[in-house]
């Protein structure tokens, strides 16, 4: 075989890679636009529950007061990540400050618009939790693909920047499922305060 | 919402995957959803017209085991048919590391794919072969689902990435406002088994010894004892008198079932391993009845760490007879154990477990619904 074959070879082969790797990675972007564009809707939700609760006031002034602030922040929080990272966390830490204590569910649970909103602060920690987690993941799919040699040396990301990881304390309050024991009270006659979150850690 | 259910196996031999994909379809149209399968299966005329089949499967060996699959392009092109005819907001493959299905619809679907994971057990090497070409498959998963803490090891072992955790759905209809048998569970207390007890992994012996130890101290004490398996063996384990208060059901009907979990007062567990779920303890806690048992990881995880059941140290006999004890003279704590475990079993009910996953759902689906199409070309090949 002439020399200039086995160039024409790795030519076609060194193509075939280069293109389905620009495959594969533009589909990791996809993805990765598509659950971080999830994430941000949750958390969106969440600060707007959040709000919604202090604002009904169902609850006593302090706790109502604790909410509205920490949920105004997540809302306004700017495009800059790391500082949109805290201002989440510490959602998260208020609003297992109010609802840990689960006399404190009881009291919204006690109401139906209460309930309902209860309901609704409960779906939407436990997507926010369930968002990053896919988010994140997504990240972690990119990142490696990213750092192959010939990926990086042909620059076949462009200029698309590197993800992040998006880091915050996600753990919801413990005692909001509590709403469950309480929907199904009537059958089974009991009203305690039972944890019942699924572990979907 | 329009769900695409993917199963690898052939619907025509149970399974546990089959089994799942089953009720799930049947717990999701319950929750107004449009749900359509996709399964290997002989006879397409017998399945239900939310069933789609890409006809016989093949056995193959994989990954240690021979399963019944369906690969080649005939099966391809039905899937790809299926997505198209479809059009569904989100596709949901089971077991995706399979070379089935499950695999050819993540390769052929563009769009919010779910996937939910059920082995523990994968070889290594059988993996690390397959990997570069799964690899491209997984890449496309936006949410990855794994049925148990052992599931998602393995996962995060092999394959990277992680997975959120939704247990198996344990349908609990059957199991609520069960009358016991008259007569049960009596003034003098009762104590239940149930399984297939010659099996030695089921423990029985360990219950009959402190059963017997029990007994000397409690006259009207009985042992309530259902499931296959040889009485002579459980006559030969125990003095004449002692005896004479344990009642042999044998085999029972699924109501039956039902009515002797609910005819005692608690329901002990002995098994001294190979369990991996303890669904027989979920469905004793849904009729409301305590549960006593040993201290293995499946069974500690089912309960809660011991908080919606009291466990006893494996294989010890004494334990398990101090703590029966301990049960039988506190109602209160069995009425507490009581209201903890229905809990714990409604949070493992397919209703539940249902509506986790349709969160999962909402999640890559609902709320980007058009990061998928924005792409260019490359993207919705």
């Amino acid at each position: 075989m002439p020399w200039w074959f086995w160039l024409v070879v790795a030519f076609v082969l060194l193509a075939g890679y280069v293109t389905a790797t620009s495959n594969r990675l533009d589909r990791l972007h996809a993805r990765l636009d598509a659950t971080r564009a999830a994430l941000d809707a949750q958390l969106l939700r969440r600060a707007a529950v959040t709000l919604e609760i202090a604002a009904s006031g169902l609850l006593d002034p302090a706790t109502s007061v604790l909410l509205a602030s920490a949920g105004h922040e997540a809302r306004a929080a700017s495009g800059d990540e790391a500082d949109r990272e805290v201002v989440e966390s510490r959602l998260t830490a208020s609003l297992r400050a109010a609802f840990d204590d689960p006399d404190e569910a009881q009291t919204l649970a006690e109401e139906p618009a209460g309930l309902a909103l209860l309901a609704e602060l409960e779906a939407a920690t436990t997507k926010v939790l369930l968002a990053r987690r896919f988010s994140n993941d997504a990240v972690t799919a990119t990142l490696a693909i990213r750092r192959h040699r010939l990926v990086r040396w042909l620059r076949l990301a462009g200029h698309v920047p590197p993800p992040t990881f998006f880091e915050i304390d996600d753990t919801p309050p413990a005692h909001l499922a509590v709403g469950d024991a309480w929907r199904s009270a009537d059958i089974d006659g009991n009203v305690e305060a039972v944890d019942v979150a699924p572990d979907v850690d | 919402m329009k769900v695409g259910l993917v199963c690898p196996y052939t619907w025509d031999i149970p399974g546990g995957v089959q089994a799942h994909v089953h009720d799930l379809a049947l717990a999701l149209i319950g929750l107004g959803h449009d749900v359509s399968v996709i399964t290997p299966a002989d006879d397409e005329a017998a399945l239900p017209p939310y069933i789609t089949s890409t006809g016989r499967a093949v056995p193959v060996p994989y990954n240690g085991a021979v399963a019944r699959m369906a690969f080649g392009p005939l099966s391809a092109r039905r899937v790809r048919r299926w997505l198209r005819e479809g059009d569904f907001d989100v596709v949901h493959v089971h077991e995706p590391t399979t070379p089935s299905l499950s695999l050819l619809a993540t390769w052929s679907f563009d769009g919010p794919l779910v996937a939910t994971f059920h082995t523990s057990v994968q070889r290594a090497r059988t993996l690390a072969a397959a990997y570069p070409i799964l690899q491209t498959a997984l890449e496309k998963i936006s949410a990855r689902i794994a049925v148990s803490q052992a599931a998602r090891r393995t996962l995060v072992e092999h394959l990277g990435g992680d997975a959120v955790m939704i247990p198996n759905g344990v349908s609990m209809a059957g199991f609520a406002g069960v009358e016991p048998f008259p007569g049960w569970p009596g003034d003098g207390g009762a104590l239940g088994f149930l399984g297939r007890f010659e099996e030695a992994r089921k423990g029985l012996p360990v219950l009959l010894a402190a059963f017997e130890k029990l007994a000397a101290d409690r006259p009207g004490l009985r042992l309530l004892i259902a499931g296959p398996g040889d009485p002579d063996e459980v006559r030969d384990a125990l003095p004449a008198d002692v005896f004479d208060r344990v009642h042999l059901l044998g085999q029972v009907s699924d109501a039956d079932k039902a009515r002797m979990l609910a005819s005692v007062d608690v329901y002990v567990a002995p098994n001294i391993g190979g369990e991996s779920f303890g669904i027989v303890l979920l469905e004793a806690m849904a009729v409301g009845t305590p549960v006593l048992a040993s201290d293995l990881e499946a069974f500690r995880a089912v309960l809660d760490g011991g908080r919606s059941g009291q466990l006893f140290a494996t294989g010890d006999s004494d334990d398990l007879a101090v703590k029966a004890a301990e049960l039988l003279d506190d109602p209160d704590a069995r009425a507490a154990l009581v209201v903890l475990g229905r809990a714990t079993a409604r949070s493992y009910d397919w209703s539940t477990v249902a509506r986790d996953i349709v969160r999962v759902y909402e999640t890559v689906a609902v709320d980007a619904p058009d990061a998928f199409a924005r792409r260019g070309p490359y993207g919705r090949r």
